[in-house]
């Protein structure tokens, strides 16, 4: 059995959860290999080389897959899938984007966001909002699957293994890359962050999630939000933690002004300890705290940030 | 332009779900069922475009036994011009679905099909990307904004970190993300209204896709439960239980 690792990565560098996904695919066989399919990836490749349990790297660096559109990668992919037993990429909205389209296109049912492998064909995965964790069993041949990287640890390092450059003519006729706009901060990013402080409806406006930051900086923490004060337009939607936003699990998690619906929860529960700040004494959120906090946010928050 | 709009019958977003003593499924036994919300949106998006005089007719699908035409009528409701229910009894996986869609899109050729990314219940965020692909169209997933014009969508993508806009040639597959529109509500004249409107239903088996299961479900179990916590009583006993106890922070 041979698995092939879709490479999560920005073109400069590799991304953290690239090394959690060769953790899941080490469990189900020993012979790992990596696509990095990029543009001026080179840099990425070497990171994807040193992660321990990887045999080969496949780097195929073009213009062309720049973007990492779905059309082209997944017809990339497709090329290259023969040999292998397993296809696996990190549940993350490039990974979400790209793979079902291999999966359709190698006539495979995909495996969603596995988080935890019991053999080689058999794999646990939340449904219905982590309100239920259920074990399944591909019967195909092939089989596909995206890796919630928070379940999983990262890999030690190796000495770099082989590299190999593959060239791979495209032709994307049916869509277009227009533009980026990325948000700009300076804090880690949610998935990766060993803390994360996240507001809710109660932070009341977009502006107050300013109390937040010094909290933050003293803390090395990512900030991020409920659908409630997504919804609400105080903040964008990247920064939205839970059932279909991002899926966390830091060391630390600090819910301020969240009443802790089931779809908020579904995507900080995992986290090794959780704070709850809210008013209400029968907020859900402090079911699954670990230290809750009952009172108005507006008094705690600055008393937070200078007993940190 | 015509707007094909798949949909589903899940459980209410409100109710959580129980699993069952067996560990076999999640009991869904008297348990409110509604349209997955991403859906509700998929149906507000593409009759907003023919609102805006970009789409002819939408038409809302849905695929399961008889009791997803409830469904089908609120699409109706909303404002879709036709429904199609795909009668079928198996439990069913993202591919079969893609494969019957890709079906009744070789019917209809419909040069939009908007559907949710993901539904509530199984979460898998596939169909979308399936169809695509099944029928070699673009696809533009997780949108928050769509904009049709000349032979074109221009979608706006939630991506991790920020916004991607990608053009894609029409025919093409959009999936929604939750900020692309606020659905509306159906009012009573529009109620009553729906009952009059068609809805076909054709048999699953008719479309000739091999509806053989391709992943068994072994069991199904409850996530461990966290320990309950501690309600401190101020911040400094808070931040002393992180340092201390916890040993989160230093």
């Amino acid at each position: 059995m041979k698995v092939l690792v879709i490479a999560e990565h920005d073109n400069g560098q590799l991304k953290a959860e690239t090394s959690k996904v060769v953790n899941a695919a080490v469990k189900v066989a020993s012979s790992i290999e990596v696509l990095v399919a990029g543009h001026n990836v080179s840099e990425a490749a070497v990171s994807a080389s040193e992660i321990d349990g990887v045999a080969k790297v496949h780097v195929v660096d073009s213009a062309a897959f720049e973007h990492q559109l779905a059309e082209n990668t997944a017809d990339l992919v497709v090329e290259i899938s023969g040999g292998y037993s397993h296809i696996f990429a990190s549940a993350s909205t490039t990974g979400k984007n790209i793979l079902p389209r291999v999966a359709a296109l190698l006539d495979t049912s995909q495996i969603s966001e596995i988080i935890d492998v019991i053999d080689s064909d058999t794999f646990k995965r939340p449904i219905y909002a982590g309100n239920a964790i259920a074990t399944v069993k591909s019967l195909d041949a092939l089989k596909v699957l995206t890796v919630r990287a928070s379940a999983f640890d990262s890999q030690a390092q190796q000495s770099p293994c082989e590299v190999e450059t593959l060239s791979f003519d495209v032709t994307n006729t049916l869509s277009e890359f227009v533009s980026i706009e990325q948000t700009e901060s300076e804090r880690p990013e949610l998935n990766a962050a060993p803390v994360v402080i996240s507001g809710g409806r109660g932070m009341q406006n977009g502006e107050n999630f300013a109390l937040l930051n010094g909290i933050a900086d003293k803390l090395g923490a990512a900030i991020g939000a409920s659908r409630a004060a997504v919804d609400a337009g105080f903040v964008p939607n990247d920064m939205q933690v839970g059932q279909t936003g991002k899926i966390v699990a830091p060391d630390l998690y600090i819910a301020v002004g969240i009443s802790g619906a089931i779809q908020h929860l579904a995507g900080m529960k995992d986290s090794k300890v959780i704070v709850a700040i809210n008013k209400d004494p029968d907020a859900p959120i402090f079911q699954v705290a670990d230290y809750g906090l009952v009172g108005d946010l507006f008094d705690m928050l600055p008393e937070l940030e200078s007993a940190l | 332009m015509k707007v094909l709009v798949p949909i589903k019958r899940v459980i209410d977003y409100n109710v959580k779900a129980r699993v069952k003593p067996d560990n076999t499924d999640v009991d869904l036994t008297n348990v409110k069922m509604a349209m997955n919300p991403f859906c509700e949106i998929a149906i507000e998006e593409a009759i907003r475009l023919k609102e805006a005089g970009n789409a002819s007719e939408v038409i809302a699908v849905s695929i399961g036994d008889k009791a997803c035409q409830e469904q089908l009528r609120t699409a109706l409701a909303l404002g879709a011009d036709k429904a199609i229910h795909i009668q079928t009894d198996a439990k069913l996986e993202s591919l079969h679905i893609a494969k019957l869609l890709a079906k009744l899109v070789e019917q209809q050729q419909p040069e939009l099909v908007i559907l949710g990314k993901q539904s509530i219940d199984s979460d898998n965020n596939q169909t979308g990307q399936m169809l695509a692909a099944l029928t070699k169209r673009s696809q533009g997933t997780f949108a928050s904004k769509v904009v049709v014009e000349s032979g074109k969508v221009q979608v706006t993508r939630e991506v991790d970190g920020g916004l991607q806009t990608v053009s894609l040639s029409l025919p093409a597959v959009v999936t929604t993300d939750l900020r692309l529109n606020e659905p509306r509500y159906a009012s009573l004249p529009n109620i009553m209204k729906a009952k009059r409107k068609p809805l076909e239903t054709i048999e699953a088996s008719t479309l000739d896709v091999d509806l053989t299961p391709r992943v068994e479900l072994i069991k199904v179990e409850e996530p461990s439960k966290r320990e309950s916590g501690v309600i401190v009583e101020s911040v400094s006993e808070l931040v002393t239980k992180l340092k201390t106890e916890a040993k989160v922070i230093s």
